[in-house]
């Protein structure tokens, strides 16, 4: 029973953080409210028997990428967006171009929900099968990363070699000569 | 016991608020949040998935898309600098050269 309710706890603290991320006029708001979105989820993973996902995702992405996105925030001083330009040029309020992308919108939830509807067991406790005790150990997820995923495992790391060069490269101030 | 489906309805939500987001805000920043929201929906999506399979490839799955996020973060943020630094503005409807 607390399980349920604190399912729908962090849900609705996930779902309603997220909501106001994209509601908020200045950047700084938003990060703020999307550490607390990540933090929710981070709680449904334990849900989920991920203890080692929820740990990562609160390092990674809260700790991390978010201190990235405030480091950067706090760099530009970044402006609010002014409310009247914001209304004015307001892509629903735009023919055309805008019509079409309010029409791919709705395509999208059309697919979500057919595709809901047509998942098998959706009823079906999300606990019944597999083993918790081999699910919840780093040392299983370690295994199976380290064998069966080496080679994206690798590939990963040259992704990041690029990513860092190329973050470098783009942020570095051209200079005269 | 809570359903497989319940943690899919929340996926999908945090889904959609996302594209929303990127349809909806103007700034720069928002939509790379948008972004990440979009990401943590999947994510939700594979390690329920993978709970219900009763394996860990979900999971693995998911650290995958964080360092894929964190890749995207650091070159996008890159980006957005060097776009401030050239026009003084993060809103994307200024940033329009591309376009015919």
């Amino acid at each position: 029973m607390s399980e349920t309710i604190l399912f729908y706890l962090f849900s609705v603290v996930a779902i309603v953080a997220s909501a106001l991320v994209i509601g908020q006029r200045n950047p700084m708001y938003s990060i703020m409210l999307l550490i607390a979105s990540f933090g929710a989820l981070a709680a449904l993973y334990i849900q989920l028997d991920a203890p080692f996902v929820a740990m990562a995702q609160i390092i990674v992405y809260a700790g991390a990428i978010m201190v990235l996105f405030l480091f950067v925030v706090m760099l530009l001083n970044a402006p609010q967006e002014d409310a009247a330009v914001w209304d004015r040029t307001h892509p629903l309020r735009r023919p055309g171009v805008a019509r079409f992308g309010a029409l791919l919108a709705g395509l999208l939830i059309v697919q979500l929900v057919w595709a809901l509807v047509r998942v098998n067991d959706a009823s079906t406790a999300v606990n019944a099968r597999g083993d918790v005790a081999a699910i919840t150990s780093v040392r299983s997820v370690g295994r199976v990363l380290f064998t069966d995923y080496m080679f994206a495992f690798e590939a990963t790391s040259i992704l990041i070699l690029v990513a860092m060069v190329g973050a470098v490269v783009l942020a570095a101030r051209e200079t005269a000569s | 016991m809570i359903p497989l489906g319940h943690y899919l309805v929340v996926s999908a939500i945090l889904f959609a608020i996302g594209t929303a987001g990127v349809f909806l805000r103007r700034n720069l920043i928002t939509i790379l949040l948008s972004i990440e929201i979009m990401l943590n929906a999947v994510n939700l999506t594979f390690v329920a998935f993978g709970r219900a399979q009763g394996n860990v490839d979900g999971q693995i799955i998911t650290f995958f898309v964080m360092t894929v996020a964190a890749a995207e973060a650091a070159v996008g943020l890159a980006i957005i600098i060097s776009i401030f630094r050239n026009r003084e503005s993060l809103n994307v409807d200024e940033v329009d050269d591309l376009k015919l």
